[in-house]
């Protein structure tokens, strides 16, 4: 599947206020990097399951399960699906990336860092004082981020403004959200499902990290959600049930929803929180607790 | 020069419309109240620009976000109080912690509402988008002052929180009267006390200056339409030249213009201060003009306060 970097011109009209990231060329002088084969994005899922382990182990806090249980589908968007330019973070007809469940911030990080944003050095910075990388996700701070989240239930709003305004300028840029599947408690993001269906936004794309628990326990006890399925269909979107480990799985969801015309695309993802670290695997424990040292010498050993 | 004049959200709407043929940047949306806070006028014109989000305040905030950081001038609309209360999480993160250029335009704010009760008494806004960092706030004084405010608004960059009113107020401005933002308008001279005031109070304050001065007092009156950035310098003007300080506002006590003013003053220039505005409860259901006069924010309230206030003096 290639991935297509056209040379666009800068945003110029971009709100600069919101413009942190060093100024953008006019032309892009990236290399055109190929997309990731599937065993290779197996090995970059593996490599940002490490960074999220010893960034969270260093910064003594953060997220690790919800964003170890979305690493293979970040890695899917950023290292084949996605067009996007490290080199060039504002470019106009980039394809945008919403971490709506902003706490997974790690993953989103070491993705970054891994495509060239900033130095791989960094990540370990995460959650201090004078860090880019911020406890959730802020786009005034990091280049790549493209919207702070952190309060739950947001993203997907903002993805429909950004769908609108691809309509309305005419640019064939894509649009996708990950949220997680404790998110879809929040009332917003069911406004956000039914304005996505009958704005008609093609160009939408949620994708929902369905690791099936939140802070209380699992969502089937805290609030049921199911049947998460249907509740998407009713609301008018297309959609589709994946393995949100398998890679294939994840990059043919993603070429499916690009054919689909008049209606946005939901991905439903049923993952596991925390995998990668036998551990951590179905752990509630480390929803928002960062690995012990002892810890991290255990996951990072299994993660080699 | 007074008239019965328009509504402030009826100068809005025809605004709008006329920014819209000069800038295809600006897109409008609006959560059902399309009729009332007249964005309808932008969206008969301009359909494919104009989003009606339906009654989900939340939602159209991050939409107006999304749209603001793909370059778009966005100005959202709805009655304040939904404006406000209703999405103040979504405005705070999507909005303004990224200063996205979005303008929120909410009508129907304060008490002059009237019968629709306390679900549609916007009396904390104010404060709530005046405590946000970043943000602009403006509470333009009459359909002069609002048409010009939401040009202001569309040509700088940033985040805006523009209250306008329901009912027809008077004209109180000539054509030729230029906005500029955070600055105060000093609207009669005077040199025994200042009022300061915004919205329709400007013109309740101008109505008792000429019965104060028949009685030896001459009252400033200053319109302050932009609340942040205030205005220090007309306030410690008035704080040195007139020597006591009355703040009326269509909105609580707490946070509003009146704690505005007052922290100026008390930084730079301590004198007297009193303040008319509706004291830590909520409001019922009544005529515009009943619920204003039991929060005595009417001309002979003002006229009233003053005389208290110049008598403190000294």
């Amino acid at each position: 599947m290639p991935v297509s970097r056209q040379r666009g011109d800068r945003e110029a009209s971009e709100n600069p206020a919101s413009a942190p990231t060093p100024a953008a060329e006019a032309v892009s002088s990236a290399n055109v990097a190929h997309p990731l084969s599937v065993d290779e994005m197996k090995e970059m899922a593996k490599t940002l399951r490490r960074h999220i382990v010893r960034m969270t182990a260093t910064a003594g806090s953060g997220h690790p399960g919800g964003s170890l249980s979305a690493a293979d589908i970040v890695t899917a968007l950023f290292f084949n699906h996605l067009r996007h330019d490290a080199k060039n973070p504002r470019w106009a007809d980039r394809d945008r990336f919403i971490l709506s469940k902003g706490h997974a911030a790690p993953v989103l990080y070491a993705a970054l860092a891994e495509a060239g944003y900033f130095p791989v050095d960094e990540l370990t910075t995460l959650r201090q004082l004078h860090s880019r990388l911020q406890g959730h996700a802020d786009v005034t701070a990091t280049p790549g981020v493209e919207v702070s989240t952190g309060s739950l239930g947001q993203g997907l709003s903002i993805g429909i403004g950004m769908a609108l305004a691809a309509r309305l300028d005419g640019r064939d840029y894509r649009v996708y959200v990950l949220l997680g599947d404790g998110e879809c408690e929040e009332g917003q993001v069911w406004e956000a499902a039914m304005a996505a269906a009958h704005f008609k936004v093609d160009n939408l794309v949620a994708i929902i990290d369905r690791n099936r628990q939140q802070i209380d326990g699992w969502t089937h006890d805290v609030m049921n959600t199911e049947p998460m399925d249907e509740k998407w269909r009713a609301f008018g979107w297309h959609v589709i049930g994946i393995d949100g480990h398998d890679l294939g799985q994840i990059l043919g969801a993603l070429d499916e929803a690009k054919t689909v015309k008049g209606k946005p695309t939901v991905i439903i993802a049923r993952t596991t929180k925390g995998k990668g670290v036998s551990f951590m695997e179905d752990n509630l424990d480390f929803h928002g607790r960062a690995p012990t040292p002892d810890e991290e010498e255990r996951a990072l050993k299994e993660l080699e | 020069m007074i008239s019965t004049g328009q509504s402030t959200r009826e100068a809005y709407g025809k605004t709008l419309v006329e920014l819209g043929r000069r800038n295809e940047k600006i897109v409008v949306l609006d959560a059902d109240l399309s009729r009332s806070t007249n964005t309808r006028l932008f969206a008969q014109e301009f359909p494919e620009r104009f989003f009606d989000c339906g009654i989900a305040e939340q939602n159209m905030m991050g939409i107006a976000a999304g749209l603001a950081a793909s370059g778009k001038v966005v100005f959202a609309s709805t009655f304040a109080i939904f404006a406000s209360a209703r999405c103040y999480d979504q405005v705070r993160m999507s909005i303004a912690q990224p200063r996205q250029n979005v303008k929120i335009v909410a009508s129907h704010g304060g008490i002059s509402v009237g019968e629709d009760g306390c679900s549609h008494h916007a009396i904390e806004d104010l404060a709530l988008y005046g405590s946000l960092p970043g943000f602009n706030v403006v509470v333009p004084s009459d359909a002069i002052e609002t048409a010009g405010a939401v040009e202001v608004a569309a040509a700088t960059p940033g985040p805006f929180y523009i209250r306008l009113s329901r009912p027809r107020t008077p004209v109180i401005f000539d054509e030729g009267y230029r906005f500029v933002l955070g600055k105060a308008v000093t609207m009669r001279g005077g040199w025994d006390a200042t009022v300061i005031a915004c919205g329709l109070m400007v013109h309740r304050a101008l109505v008792a200056a000429d019965p104060l001065a028949r009685g030896g007092i001459e009252l400033r009156v200053v319109n302050m339409p932009t609340l942040k950035p205030i205005d220090e310098d007309a306030i410690i003007r008035a704080a040195s030249e007139t020597g006591a300080i009355l703040c009326v506002e269509e909105h609580l006590l707490h946070g509003g213009l009146g704690s505005a003013v007052a922290r100026v003053v008390a930084e730079h220039h301590p004198v007297p201060m009193s303040f008319l505005s509706i004291k830590d409860c909520y409001t019922p259901s009544g005529k515009p003009s009943e619920l204003l006069e039991q929060h005595h924010l009417t001309a002979e309230g003002i006229e009233q306060e003053v005389r208290a206030l110049v008598a403190r003096k000294d």
